[in-house]
Order: C-alpha cells, then sequence, then structure tokens
C-alpha cells in the first residue's frame, strides 16, 4: 500500500509554494493536489527532485476540458515514487483560450510525445518543447478535437438527421 | 523551394543533405507488424537517425469514450492492444469497479486472473516469437502459434470470441467457465510446458540467435525509466517494476511468483523476460486453479450489482424487473458516482493505466488511455541510433510495439 507522508508533503509544498498551491485532496484515490499554472512546472520539478518524496517517474500526462468552468482547460500529470510505491497527481489550469504551459521534457524526455499528444487533442502550447507537432492526427486537421465543443460526427455529413435520435 | 517556406515531412529535409541515404521503413512493410513508418537517414548500413511517424490507424478512442455508455467502452478496449485484449478488458471493468465501489467475490477475482495470465502468455508467445522469424527463425514461430490458437479456442469457450474478445462484464464474468473450457484449460497446463520448453531449446542458446540479440537495441536503466518505460521492456533494463506485485489487483497479492528482470535492456534480455514470464504465469495460472477448488464457493461468477451486472435472458423474457435492469443497463441509465480515479494493470507490454473522469453521466467525461507502448516507442530513435538497419527490425519486435495500442 502507498506509504506517501502527506502531512510532510503538505508541510513542505506549503512552505515552498505557499499561495500557488490552490487545494489539495486526500481522500482521493492518490493524494491530489492542484497548483496554479504559473508555479506547475516547479512543483513537478520540487516532486521529483526532492529528496523526501523522489517523484522520479512520469506515469501520464494528459489534458482536461471542463468548458462551464472559469478555468476550463486542465492539465493533469501523475508521478510515481517506485521505492516507496507512492503516487501523486498534479493539476493546472487556465482561463486562457489559448492555454500554455512549460512543458516536461527538461524533466524527462518521456513528456515529449505525451505533451505533443495535449497538444494534438486539446491545442495546448508547451514553452520550450522541442519539436510540438501533431502526432495521431493529420496534420492537416482544423481544430481540437478533444475539446468538448469539438463534434464527435463529421458535421457535414447529410445521409443522417437527427429527427428521431438526435447527433 | 524558396527558403521561407516550412518544410515538414522529413523526406524532404533530408533530400538536401546528399551524404545519407534515406531509408523509408513503413508504413507498411511486413517487418514493422503493423502501420508505422520510421523515415531513416542511413550512412551504408548503420543508422544516423530515425524519425517515427504514428497515427496511421488512429481512430480517436478518447473522444468515442465521452459518447458511449460504460458497457460499449470494453469493445473499444479490446481494439487497443489486440493481442492481449483480455487483459485490457478486465483492467476497464476493474476501473468502473474501483469507481463504483463494486465487491467482487473471491471465485471471480481467480477466474478473472486466470483469463488474463493466459492473455499475458499468448501476448509474450507473438512477441517472442516474432523476433525469432524477423532473425530468421521461422521454425519456432510455426510450433508455437498452434498453443496461441489453443489458447483462441480457450477464450472461445469462455465468451464466444477470438481476437476482439469483450470478456467479462461491469461486476463480474459474463458466464461461468463451462466444462470444455476446464477441460481445455487443464490440457494447456499440461501440454503447453512441452511446447515452451521445445520453443526456448530452438532459441534460447542458440548461437545465431544469441549473436544476432545480445547487445542489439539496449536501453540503460536510468533511460528506460526517464522513457517511462514500463512492463517486461523496463524490467529487461533491470528494474523489478510490475504492477501485480506493486498495486495489486484482483488479488494478485495472493499469489506466489517472482519477477524476472534482466541487466543489459538488449533484445536478448527481453526476449528472456517474457520466456521467463510465461513460466510465471503458467504457475499463477495453477495456483488460481488450486484456489478456485479450495473455495466453498463452486458457482458465483460474478457480484451482486444488479445496477451493472445484464441479467440472465430467461429472466429478462419473464420478469417485469430484470427487464427494466437490462433496458437501463444497456441504455446507461445506471448511476454512477462522480469522482475520478486511476487504475492500472499489468498488460502485455506494461503498466495499462485508465484514467476515469466521471460526472454521474451515462458516459465518462473524461477517459484518458495510459498506454505502455505509446510512452515507450518515442525511445526507439535513441535506442538503434548507430546500429544497423536489421537490429533496428530486431529491436522494434522486442519491444513489442502494437499498432492498435500506440495509435488508441
Amino acid at each position: 500500500m502507498p506509504t506517501l507522508n502527506i502531512e510532510l508533503l503538505e508541510s513542505k509544498l506549503k512552505e515552498n509554494f505557499n499561495e500557488n498551491i490552490l487545494s489539495s485532496d486526500k481522500d482521493a484515490d492518490m493524494f491530489t493536489i492542484v497548483v496554479t499554472k504559473e508555479s506547475y512546472h516547479d512543483v513537478v520539478r520540487f516532486l521529483k527532485e526532492d529528496a523526501n518524496f523522489n517523484f522520479h517517474y512520469l506515469t501520464t500526462l494528459c489534458g482536461l476540458h471542463y468548458p462551464d468552468s472559469p478555468f476550463p482547460f486542465g492539465l493533469m500529470v501523475q508521478l510515481h515514487n517506485m521505492p516507496e510505491n507512492s503516487r501523486i497527481r498534479v493539476k493546472t489550469f487556465t482561463g486562457d483560450n489559448e492555454p500554455t504551459f512549460k512543458t516536461l521534457t527538461d524533466l524527462w524526455p518521456a513528456a515529449n510525445w505525451m505533451e505533443r499528444e495535449a497538444y494534438d487533442f486539446f491545442g495546448f502550447k508547451f514553452t520550450g518543447h522541442p519539436d510540438l507537432r501533431r502526432i495521431l492526427n493529420m496534420d492537416s486537421l482544423e481544430g481540437w478535437p478533444m475539446r468538448k465543443e469539438y463534434p464527435l460526427e463529421d458535421p457535414f455529413r447529410k445521409d443522417k438527421d437527427d429527427k428521431m435520435f438526435g447527433r | 523551394m524558396t527558403k521561407n517556406q516550412q518544410v515538414t515531412n522529413p523526406t524532404n529535409t533530408a533530400l538536401q543533405e546528399k551524404d545519407y541515404t534515406i531509408l523509408n521503413l513503413g508504413p507498411t512493410h511486413p517487418a514493422t507488424h503493423g502501420i508505422f513508418q520510421n523515415v531513416m537517414k542511413m550512412e551504408g548500413e548503420l543508422i544516423v537517425s530515425a524519425e517515427p511517424t504514428i497515427g496511421y490507424i488512429h481512430r480517436s478512442f478518447e473522444k468515442l469514450a465521452e459518447r458511449r455508455p460504460f458497457y460499449q467502452i470494453t469493445t473499444i478496449t479490446d481494439r487497443m492492444n489486440y493481442c492481449s485484449s483480455p487483459i485490457n478488458n478486465m483492467g476497464w471493468h476493474m476501473t468502473v469497479e474501483k469507481l463504483a465501489g463494486i465487491e467482487i467475490p473471491k471465485r471471480v477475482q481467480y477466474l478473472r486472473v486466470i483469463i488474463m495470465e493466459l492473455a499475458r502468455i499468448s501476448d509474450h508467445i507473438i512477441c517472442n516469437s516474432v523476433i525469432g522469424v524477423d532473425s530468421g527463425a521461422m521454425t519456432g514461430f510455426l510450433y508455437i502459434f498452434q498453443w496461441r490458437e489453443f489458447i483462441y479456442e480457450i477464450y472461445e469457450e469462455l465468451c464466444g470470441a477470438r481476437l476482439t474478445t469483450n470478456i467479462g462484464r461491469i461486476g463480474g464474468l459474463e458466464r461461468d467457465f463451462n466444462e470444455k473450457a476446464w477441460e481445455k484449460i487443464h490440457y494447456f497446463l499440461k501440454e503447453f510446458p512441452a511446447g515452451l520448453k521445445e520453443f526456448e531449446n530452438l532459441l534460447v542458446r542458440n548461437r545465431i540467435f544469441m549473436d544476432r540479440t545480445i547487445k542489439c537495441g539496449p536501453i540503460s536503466a536510468e533511460r528506460a525509466l526517464a522513457y517511462s518505460f514500463s512492463g517486461p521492456n523496463l524490467r529487461a533494463a533491470g528494474v523489478d517494476y510490475d504492477v501485480r506485485v506493486m498495486n495489486p489487483y484482483s488479488s494478485y497479492e495472493e499469489f506466489n511468483f517472482t519477477i524476472p528482470i534482466g541487466t543489459n535492456g538488449d533484445t536478448y534480455d527481453r526476449f528472456m523476460v517474457r520466456q521467463r514470464e510465461m513460466w510465471e504465469s503458467l504457475s499463477i495460472i495453477q495456483q488460481a486453479i488450486d484456489k478456485v477448488n479450495a473455495l466453498e464457493d463452486k458457482t458465483s461468477f460474478h457480484g451482486n450489482v444488479p445496477e451493472f451486472f445484464l441479467p440472465p435472458k430467461e429472466e429478462v423474457y419473464n420478469s417485469m424487473e430484470a427487464l427494466i435492469w437490462h433496458f437501463k443497463i444497456v441504455m446507461g441509465e445506471t448511476t454512477i458516482p462522480k469522482g475520478e480515479v486511476y487504475h492500472c494493470v499489468e498488460g502485455g507490454n506494461g503498466e495499462l493505466g485508465f484514467y476515469l473522469v466521471s460526472d454521474g453521466g451515462r458516459t465518462p467525461y473524461r477517459l484518458h488511455f495510459r498506454r505502455p507502448c505509446y510512452i515507450y516507442y518515442q525511445a526507439y530513435p535513441e535506442m538503434v541510433k548507430g546500429s544497423m538497419l536489421s537490429d533496428a527490425i530486431l529491436t522494434m519486435s522486442s519491444m513489442n510495439v502494437i499498432a492498435g495500442e500506440l495509435d488508441s
């Protein structure tokens, strides 16, 4: 079972980042913190490099979109400390329409394609990313498919109508 | 071409550098085992750089999943790593069960372990025998594939399908193992070790095979961790990380097995780790069967969750309540708690994770798949740099890159 010392982590985060830690959640399936966009890279670097916590493994990174929220675009990063077997989830949100985050590729080369995926599907820019272009979708695609307003079906199809089932 | 024009196609950029040969490996090439392209810059037969292009069979699973009720997402997971789809199915069911807090009877957990370990064996059979084929040893492939075929026959007895299994349900399995299935599993346990031993005799200490694979496409443990490797590829580099042990699911903590690790992280180590894992899987299946037999509960194959588990057809046709549940489940009208959950299982080629955000609606609000081979395939250019073209082919097949999972 996870042995993360949450009290120590919370106090250390408070000490180093103060009001940049917007909230933390102990009851979720893993310890979750929400941080400001400005401090996001520093918090992740701190979690990776601090000897007490040593979250050395980047498990996954993905974009989030909550169109009804004042801060609609978010980024979720999950880190893992293998020797202690503890995991943490870091989230950050922004109200910009063209969200820009600092890249994590300077910390992990694995972040390269994960961030390209977030760019490809959500249109997030990552400053400092070595090769930010579409990865799974075709280069000529317009729009950002995983944003909620993007229609699932081709809106130009004429062979289906929405009288009965809706679109 | 004017200077200002942005050149995005790597083939065009490289053509200006006359010293190198540009080789397109793929998009369809018999040795890539899937549709992905590599533009290789070659000097003679040495690879100077490789530029992978992926996404040829991208089917937008994450977007599709936002439109589908939880039930219908199982079929999406089938099509990710199609060499071991039962593991994906189980992983997805367990994610939803974790979110909804569903209790699963012990017997079902052991039956799931049997299915998942069979799937792991079939996945490793494909990968390892294909390493043999790519290094020129066709025989092992032809002989061991009858066992992969036999595992598919077991799937057929369990769920009726072979490749895209859609096996199990949220809350359990759709039916109990039948007599024929048990018979086949016992036959498999009895006869497969001889087949696997035969395959090992062909390759493991074969001088030609060893010369071809040792020091071919190596990666250090440090780089493998930096590239977020997981599964057999990470273990071949010497890191003993296995989700089954670190975050046990489906009662894996009750089983006794070892995690094989390698030292060099090269093709031979990856081959050997997978080979050893097949033996461990066999022992896990045997232990699971013993545990199932030792249980007092001889019949249960699903938990008591009417809001997720489809009622049997006879009841649907004959009772009102079952019909209502059936309708509600199929239409996705059952209640699911709000929240977010991450669940990972040890898939055929690494940590297969599901990050599920639910807003209480009929479909996931957001579903993100952590696909292991999407993450580790980006290390491929680094691994093949400076090696021969034929080693690049072997490195790719030993990394077990599955196009369906890569492109989601």
